[in-house]
């Protein structure tokens, strides 16, 4: 029993990162904005993560560094997007590319030294519960953060004013404009929660996942979450069933071959990303119901008529 | 006419000067890196090394490096770069550089170059390694005689021979003290991600295993051996920072020694390529402090390095393959060249390895 709630705590752990990103570029692409820049804003979320924390000594104050960072530098993105209609793949592989490269300039001074992690959540009594007390009450607080955001974003999204008026500008934002909707401004607000998400994200690897500031430590789960928002449908419970699958055949590959099961390692390593997007596709299946999900302006750049 | 003939004669006397003035002032060395040198690990030891040849040489020297070099076609753009920069001698630092250093090397025939853990020599091209699998064999035995469960487990990149030759040596480590040692085997194909291989870590410790050991580049793992009490080694470099009360020993590279003899031979003009293969007794692996161990733990380790610094290679027969067949008979010491095309397990390694 004590090792399934073992492998269960290292499944959030691993998806929390994933869920948080997912879930902020969800927001954006719902937003019509399609941001390339997930893995750079999550590693400056890194290191400003990791370095607020380290200079401090409270991983607090590095968990909101985290969260402002990923937003300061997802505005870059949203000035040459927005305001001046540039292209959004190729501004947003840059902001991929600047991150990684100042976040490696930004943390020469941290490398190699250990930092500090964010505590585990402790209720006396709930905590110490068999089995449920560690996997309910016992979590870092990242994890409940991610869970709150997955049904915070779908309450907005669905069941808002706001967030019916920001679908409207993803589905078009010509329309939205005439109707008089001030859409370079939701895009604004959009492109910036998706940062701080990002932030947030890589604030989790730097304070929770691995406590320590390396170059390019995100290995590519800003590309992941990318890929678990538009294989989900860009709806934001199966973004959560998406990063926990993923979680779970990752973790689960790895105890499949330290037990010793006969299948190439290749193709375990595979398997994560394999078994997702099966499920994602099956759950997506309906074509009818996708297109209404998709965002019609997706990508698009916007320049006001008047 | 006189007059242009002296002009040009005298301005063609300048320059040859200032060219052999600069050539006996500095010598420009420098090197190309595969990953950051923020790495904390195999990047950021070679770089160790270069800022050593520095500190020592001073002002006869003049480096430069290009980081995050990726493997192949790039590779070549870069080695090319530095050739017409004016660097002198060249270090290419990862295994995927060989090809393309092998071309610019032809290319440059003035220059001198050096790889890296390849195999494909040239003229002006030597090549150059350390034997980390010396250091891995001392880690077996530490494992087998501090594991409670008898079980180690092992978190790998990729199946390359070097990899391969750490496995196999560590599990004759610890097959030297207890017979009946097992290492589980986690394959997470990649050199470098932090958390990948925490992830690893706690699957193998979920599963039994009490000590971790580690041939990938970060510190995570041994961070999850802290928090859970348990205990790992380094990798790379020293990672006592990090486990201050799990790190048994590291594996350090130490390239600063060789850097500084082949920069200085390249001075005084007595450079040739060379196939150099380093262990701990050249002090190009070197071990970290023992510590967390008992005294006689860490009395059996220093014997043991200090049998493998005067000669002794850890693949000495009697050494049985994976399958029970013969490998190597009693005494008979490996070759270099089985050792670097390694593709099989011995005996006792409770793992497939992929093809």
């Amino acid at each position: 029993m004590d090792m399934t709630v073992s492998i269960l705590l290292t499944i959030a752990t691993a998806a929390t990162p994933l869920l948080i990103a997912a879930i902020g570029e969800l927001v954006v692409e719902r937003s019509g904005v399609l941001n390339l820049g997930v893995e750079g804003m999550m590693v400056m979320g890194a290191v400003a993560g990791f370095g607020a924390g380290f200079l401090t000594g409270s991983p607090w104050i590095g968990l909101i560094a985290a969260i402002v960072v990923g937003a300061l530098f997802s505005l870059l993105f949203a000035v040459m997007t927005l305001s001046l209609a540039t292209n959004q793949v190729a501004t947003g592989l840059s902001l991929t590319l600047l991150g990684l490269g100042l976040s490696g300039m930004l943390g020469t001074g941290f490398v190699g030294l250990p930092g500090e992690r964010l505590p585990n959540l402790y209720i006396p009594l709930l905590t110490d519960l068999p089995v449920v007390g560690r996997l309910l009450f016992g979590q870092d607080p990242i994890f409940y953060i991610s869970i709150a955001l997955v049904f915070g974003v779908s309450w907005f999204l669905f069941k808002t004013r706001t967030g019916l008026t920001l679908r409207s500008i993803g589905d078009s934002h010509t329309s939205a404009h005439a109707l008089g909707i001030q859409v370079i401004k939701y895009r604004y607000l959009a492109v910036m929660f998706g940062g701080a998400c990002a932030g947030l994200a890589g604030g989790h690897l730097s304070l929770v996942y691995t406590p320590q500031w390396v170059e390019n430590m995100t290995a590519g789960r800003g590309w992941i979450a990318l890929a678990l928002v538009v294989f989900s449908s860009w709806r934001p419970l199966r973004v959560l069933a998406g990063a926990y699958i993923f979680g779970a055949v990752w973790i689960g590959q790895l105890h499949a071959q330290a037990f010793g099961i006969p299948v190439p390692s290749q193709f375990l390593s595979s398997l994560p990303y394999l078994a997702t997007i099966v499920v994602l596709v099956i759950i997506s299946r309906n074509k009818r119901l996708t297109m209404m999900n998709t965002p019609a302006s997706l990508g698009q750049a916007f320049v006001p008529d008047r | 006419m006189k007059k242009l003939l002296i002009a040009l004669m005298t301005s063609t006397a300048a320059m040859s000067v200032a060219v052999s003035a600069e050539a006996a002032d500095k010598l420009k060395a420098c090197w190309v890196y595969v990953g950051p040198v923020g790495d904390f690990g195999y990047s950021y030891q070679h770089d160790q090394g270069r800022l050593a040849v520095e500190k020592k040489l001073g002002d006869k020297v003049e480096t430069a490096f290009l980081e995050n070099v990726a493997e192949g076609p790039d590779a070549e753009r870069a080695f090319e770069r530095l050739a017409r920069q004016g660097c002198k001698l060249i270090f290419g630092t990862s295994f995927g550089f060989m090809d393309a250093e092998v071309k610019v090397a032809n290319k440059f025939p003035d220059i001198k170059f050096e790889h890296a853990t390849g195999y494909k020599t040239a003229p002006n091209l030597g090549i150059y390694n350390a034997r980390f699998y010396e250091g891995r064999y001392i880690l077996g035995q530490i494992a087998a005689k501090q594991s409670k469960s008898g079980v180690a487990g092992y978190i790998v990149s990729f199946p390359i021979p070097e990899v391969v030759m750490g496995i196999n040596s560590f599990m004759l480590g610890a097959q030297s003290v207890n017979p009946n040692f097992k290492a589980k085997i986690v394959w997470v194909n990649s050199w470098f991600d932090p958390g990948k291989e925490a992830d690893a870590a706690k699957a193998l410790f979920d599963q039994g295993a009490d000590i971790i050991v580690q041939h990938t580049d970060s510190t995570a793992p041994l961070q999850v051996a802290q928090e859970r009490g348990l205990h790992g080694f380094g990798q790379a470099s020293d990672m006592i920072k990090f486990a201050p009360k799990s790190q048994y020993t590291a594996i350090v590279d130490d390239w600063a020694p060789y850097y500084i003899e082949r920069v200085e031979k390249a001075l005084d003009g007595s450079w040739k390529p060379e196939d150099r293969w380093d262990g701990i007794k050249a002090g190009a692996v070197l071990m970290a402090p023992y510590t967390n161990l008992p005294d006689d733990v860490k009395a059996m380790a220093e014997a043991t390095q200090k049998k493998i610094a005067d000669g002794w290679n850890p693949f000495t027969g009697p050494v049985a393959k994976q399958d029970g067949s013969a490998w190597l008979k009693d005494g008979e010491v490996a070759d270099d060249k089985t050792l670097l095309g390694m593709n099989f397990y011995v005996k006792g390694v409770d793992d497939k390895l992929p093809q």
